[in-house]
């Protein structure tokens, strides 16, 4: 097998972004993954996404660890640069590569595999870092690759496609990353293609960390009935807690509210994120009101959706290093030569 | 074979850890470099904090010998636990001193030795109140009774400390006050100096005294690294160290206080690694310091690096293994692992620098052959080249050096071409171009571990596969010329016999061959100081017939490496190997070449 290039079909009177690029801009190579794959259906929300934002594909980073979603960073924006890493190791590879140059946006993709188990360590501390990225952990609670072993994901008691129910209590990677500190956390589903857009717009936006942990069901190991990750089980316990939306800075944020609506976020570019609570006393810049409301979540069978933490306040990696706004790939030389009189100077203290 | 007399001797001292003893022992030894003299030093040291024994060995050399000598002849026991040993590894005819505020009987079971006796604590006691900085004025007054002894300078001794405490003035006055109690009482009762003892030469100007880590982190300065990450492991944790320390001083900007550089304690060795190879991805010059245990640990990350073409820079600062090992203490035990390092085919560019002159020349070199190659690049050390202060020529560098950044395309280049492909040999050399994110859209290529094709895309087809493999193959051939050659001693006279050494062998092997050709056995020297070996390694190996490979491992780690790379024969290469964890001493090298020298003779 080799890779599936997909053709550029162009379309007439086809709608342009503020770059003058149409949606098949941002496509990428065609998708071998299994029909119904909850990960394509994440994979379009990334290609509107990028597209509705106008973001250069070529200034954007995608980069995945191993696995079945991990795979996804090839069928979208086929102009950016992108790494399929190594398993579990992806968020190193992504803070290295912003640190060289942290105007690139940046999308990192991940499954619970990936994250909650080999991985786990890694996204521990991008989170506590800061790292300027979003990461997008789609979630179907079930190795695809190696054919459907359970991951740290599954919820106990889920039942396999054989074999007996899984016998260990869930990683829940939201109220896990509410515990390391990450500062935009958030859950959402694959099939709510509307919900997924507004919180990737946001989490890109976000100058910091953004978590959205997507559940994304597997057709081929973990669709069947007594699955806790399944299209049904989602589509019957999914429950919003709060909307978000993306407001560029370009556009007038109003004064008056909407039913629920909460006072707006400012963000770095700007812009800001608007958030609707359909939940009517939860607080999303609460820290540990949502981690209480996240663990109340995972004791039942609600799936808790929306954008369930936020904190704008906190400095990113690149602040935090006090690094200059240049990208340290663009430095000439000429600024990181000491010189030679320096190095004699320097050795004073070796004599 | 060699001293004790005038310039020529070796004092050990044997303190527990903890006690503050490392300043009063460098003190002596950069005393003795103050006065013109060639000095060694080795810090034998245990892995804790405080409490276990640790000993400084301080070699005078007059005739400038790098190296270990194997023999002690004055020892300064100031660790009751030790006292038995120390005693032992005395030479005839040499020079106890011990804190004799306790009788200490068991030390004077040795007729062939002088013991003298100083009430170090008791004198200390008696002008100093608190009880820390008791121990830290007993570590200053046995430097003043050794200065004594040895005839060193109490000027030169004196403006050391008053620049080790420019900053707490007073502390000069209590110091040298403490310096001079042992001192006054050596004097007072014993003959002094010693026979032997320092006597001032003018050997030491242009030279400075420099551990191999803090010359390797400027290295990396001056190569225009500008992301460093790593997890704290012993003893590479002191290029970080100085990595930062030198950027923070050199590489802040000036108006505006930010930082031109990023340095990244990261969770674990793997993370490390992956966080340079994701900076190196995007155009940093990136590097991590680390020691065989984190090279196991980034194995998997190398194989990907290797595979994908990303130039990164390791520095594995070697110490005793397996396993944990003895973290403390020095080995050549990676030369194995980092030549291959990684699951699958994977062949590594390593160097292997002999002292703090070459670790802050090969680290520069490092980041050059890494950009040059696109693929990972070992800088080879260990602690003894690492850890300890070495005497060398002051370190130079020229400032119309530019670093080669290898092929990368510009904004400007890709617009005149038609396409890209990462991983095609346009030019016939076996180096492809790369190309930066963020450039532009045409240069955008997906990086992958996984099988892919010279135009970077996944492939399961056995020939587009082996098509890229066995370019890495030839391109990793063709650093062998690029790589710092071997340098040969020749012995005088002709000779049929030759030793090869890599790394901190150097000084120990360099004085056992002119001792042994001053004894009438010349042999020929040749030190490897990288892989792949060059033609001129396998030149040297068919000129000579018996070839004695000197290492600091238990495995014949670098003779095995020799034979899987170069066409020796496998009855020419001898085996010499030391590997108990101390430096390597030319005592040690020069018993072992005789004696297969003239066990080869009676056969």
């Amino acid at each position: 097998m080799t890779s599936f290039l997909k053709p550029k079909i162009r379309r007439p009177n086809e709608p342009l972004n503020s770059l003058g690029l149409a949606r098949a801009d941002y496509e990428g190579n065609m998708s071998t993954l299994c029909a119904g794959c909850g990960h394509d259906s994440v994979t379009a929300a990334i290609v509107r996404t990028f597209y509705e934002l106008g973001i250069p594909p070529h200034r954007a980073l995608k980069i995945s660890g191993i696995g079945c979603s991990s795979k996804t960073t090839t069928y979208f924006m086929k102009d950016s640069h992108g790494a399929n890493t190594v398993h579990g190791r992806m968020p190193s590879f992504a803070t290295g590569a912003l640190s060289a140059n942290n105007d690139l946006a940046c999308i990192g993709i991940s499954g619970d595999g990936d994250s909650l188990s080999i991985g786990l360590g890694q996204m521990a501390h991008a989170m506590r870092r800061n790292v300027n990225m979003l990461y997008v952990l789609e979630n179907n609670g079930v190795y695809g690759l190696t054919k459907g072993q359970f991951s740290a994901s599954a919820d106990l008691g889920s039942l396999p496609k054989k074999g007996t129910p899984n016998e260990f209590p869930a990683i829940d990677p939201v109220a896990f990353a509410l515990s390391v500190g990450a500062t935009f956390v958030a859950r959402s589903f694959s099939g709510d293609r509307k919900q997924l857009v507004a919180l990737m717009k946001a989490g890109l936006k976000h100058k910091g960390f953004a978590l959205i942990d997507v559940i994304s069901p597997c057709v081929s190991f973990n669709d069947h009935k007594g699955s806790t990750k399944s299209y049904a089980h989602t589509y019957e316990f999914f429950s919003q807690a709060v909307h978000a939306d993306y407001v560029p800075p370009s556009e007038e944020i109003v004064a008056a509210y909407e039913e629920g609506e909460m006072m707006p976020v400012e963000l770095h570019d700007g812009g800001h994120i608007r958030l609707r609570k359909l939940e009517a006393d939860y607080d999303p810049t609460d820290r540990g009101a949502a981690f209480g409301r996240a663990v109340a979540s995972d004791n039942t069978d609600e799936i808790l959706t929306g954008l369930l933490y936020l904190d704008e306040s906190q400095p990113d990696l690149h602040e935090i290093q006090n690094m200059e706004a240049r990208p340290l790939n663009e430095i000439p030389y000429t600024e990181l030569n000491p010189g030679a009189e320096s190095l004699k100077a320097l050795q004073s203290e070796f004599r | 074979m060699s001293g004790p007399g005038l310039n020529d001797f070796v004092i050990k001292i044997g303190t527990v850890n903890g006690t503050g003893s490392a300043s009063a022992n460098g003190l002596l030894m950069k005393s003795i470099f103050r006065m013109g003299v060639p000095v060694v030093g080795k810090n034998v040291f245990p892995s804790n904090i405080q409490g276990l024994p640790t000993w400084y060995e301080i070699r005078v050399s007059g005739d400038g010998h790098a190296g270990r000598s194997g023999e002690v002849h004055m020892t300064v026991a100031m660790n009751q636990a030790t006292y038995e040993q120390d005693l032992a590894e005395l030479s005839t005819g040499g020079v106890l001193v011990y804190d004799s505020t306790w009788p200490r009987p068991q030390l004077e079971s040795r007729p062939d030795v002088t013991v003298i006796g100083v009430p170090l604590m008791a004198m200390c006691n008696e002008v100093v109140k608190a009880a820390r900085s008791r121990i830290l004025m007993k570590n200053m007054a046995y430097v003043g009774a050794v200065a004594a002894l040895v005839d060193l300078d109490l000027n030169v001794i004196r403006s050391l400390v008053e620049e080790t405490f420019a900053a707490k003035v007073k502390l000069i006055d209590s110091n040298m006050e403490a310096v001079k109690l042992g001192y006054d009482y050596v004097k007072e009762h014993y003959e002094t100096p010693l026979r032997f003892r320092v006597s001032p030469l003018d050997k030491t100007s242009g030279k400075v005294m420099i551990d191999g880590n803090t010359a390797a982190s400027l290295g990396c300065v001056y190569a225009g690294a500008t992301f460093g990450a790593w997890y704290p492991i012993t003893p590479s944790t002191s290029v970080m160290d100085g990595f930062a320390k030198y950027c923070k001083k050199l590489r802040v900007d000036p108006e505006t206080g930010k930082n031109k550089f990023c340095i990244i304690q990261a969770e674990d060795e793997l993370a490390a690694v992956g966080l340079i190879i994701g900076a190196a991805w995007n155009g940093a010059r990136a590097f991590t310091p680390t020691s065989g245990p984190g090279i196991s640990l980034m194995s998997e990350w190398i194989g990907f690096a290797y595979y994908t073409e990303i130039p990164i820079v390791l520095f594995d600062i070697q110490r005793t293994g397996p396993s944990t090992g003895m973290p403390t203490r020095t080995q050549q035990c990676d030369i194995q692992t980092t030549a291959y390092a990684s699951h699958g085919d994977t062949k590594h560019i390593v160097l292997y620098p002999a002292d703090p002159n070459e670790c802050f020349d090969f680290a520069v070199h490092s980041f050059d052959l890494a950009e040059r190659f696109q693929t990972p690049v070992f800088f080879l050390s260990d602690i003894d080249i690492g850890m300890n202060d070495w005497m060398v020529d002051e370190l130079s560098w020229v400032d119309n050096y530019i670093p080669d950044r290898g092929k990368v395309l510009t904004e400007d280049d890709l617009s005149k071409m038609e396409s890209f492909s990462r991983y095609l040999d346009v030019d016939g050399d076996n180096i492809p171009y790369r190309t930066l994110p963020g450039t532009d859209p045409k240069g955008a290529y997906f990086l992958r571990g996984s099988g892919h094709n010279k135009h970077a895309r996944y492939t399961e087809l056995g020939h587009e596969y082996q098509e890229v493999v066995d370019r890495l193959s030839a391109k990793w051939e063709s650093a062998k010329s690029a790589v710092p050659a071997p340098l040969v001693q020749k012995a005088s006279s002709a000779t049929r016999q030759g030793i090869i050494a890599i790394g901190s062998s150097d000084a120990a092997v360099t004085e056992a061959r002119d001792r042994l050709e001053a004894d009438g056995m010349p042999v020929d020297y040749m030190r490897v100081r990288a892989f792949p070996f060059s033609d001129e390694v396998e030149a040297f190996m068919a000129a000579h017939d018996e070839i004695f490979v000197v290492e600091q491992n238990r495995d014949a780690q670098l003779h095995g490496l020799l034979l899987n790379e170069t066409k020796v024969p496998r009855e020419k290469l001898i085996s010499i190997l030391h590997y108990s964890g101390e430096p390597l001493n030319y005592r040690f090298v020069c018993d072992e070449l005789m004696k297969r020298i003239k066990l080869r003779k009676i056969a």
